[in-house]
């Protein structure tokens, strides 16, 4: 392991590219930094909304292609979300 | 923009491993423009979540026996025209990451390490990603 490591001490997900889903129609992808009380806060964030692309596609499209940035900064409100997994993780299928 | 002082040693870390540093679009454009064989572009990062492991884990497999026929790095945040330069030689559909590594083929990506590839992941683990890339693209045939 490299010795340089500039921000250490963070959420276990910090700088972590994460899947966010919501009870809405819409699901993030973007890198988890922190979170509070009320919020997630995620950068660099692709978003995807039931109805167009398939989930699927969009899947495999963003694991090949890596995230295609919608939002550089993002805030999720915690009550509307119902999981985060690591986008690896659900890459895998 | 980081502190460059902050910033030499990961730059000295690439250099010591055999890798060229591309710092300007004039320097990118020189090696990648027109590239015949194969050779690997390592976006650097400050970014210790992942380019803490990505830089070791690359170490581990340049010493393997198959690797490219050259290696570069570019370095994201601090070098940012020739980072953009080098990421326009990786093709559109590719989103921009830091860190993260492509290897080129005469001149098209065979493989590229996103970013999402190498965080939360060990050196080992990483570096055989890139091993078994270099197995399958970087044979020279005679």
């Amino acid at each position: 392991m490299s010795g340089h490591v500039f921000h250490p001490g963070h959420h276990e997900l910090h700088g972590i590219t994460v899947v966010v889903e919501t009870s809405g129609d819409t699901t993030y992808v973007g890198r988890f930094d922190r979170e509070d009380d009320e919020q997630a806060y995620l950068k660099d964030v692709g978003v995807h909304q039931a109805g167009s692309q398939s989930w699927e596609e969009y899947l495999d499209r963003t694991m090949l292609y890596g995230v295609k940035v919608d939002h550089p900064d993002l805030t999720v409100p915690r009550a509307e979300i119902t999981s985060v997994r690591k986008l690896t993780e659900v890459g895998r299928g | 923009m980081y502190d460059p002082t902050l910033v030499q040693p990961m730059r000295d870390e690439t250099v010591a491993m055999g890798l060229e540093e591309l710092t300007t679009v004039a320097e990118v454009d020189a090696v990648l423009a027109n590239h015949s064989g194969t050779a690997l572009v390592l976006v650097n990062s400050v970014c210790g979540c992942a380019a803490g492991t990505a830089r070791p884990a690359l170490k581990q497999a340049l010493s393997h026996g198959v690797t490219p026929d050259k290696v570069y790095s570019v370095f994201a945040g601090m070098d940012t025209d020739a980072t953009q330069r080098a990421r326009s030689y990786f093709g559109e559909d590719f989103q921009p990451s830091s860190p993260s590594m492509a290897l080129l083929r005469d001149g098209e990506v065979v493989m590229m390490l996103h970013r999402h590839m190498i965080e939360g992941r060990t050196p080992e683990e990483i570096s055989a990603d890139l091993t078994a890339a270099f197995d399958k693209h970087c044979e020279t045939t005679v």
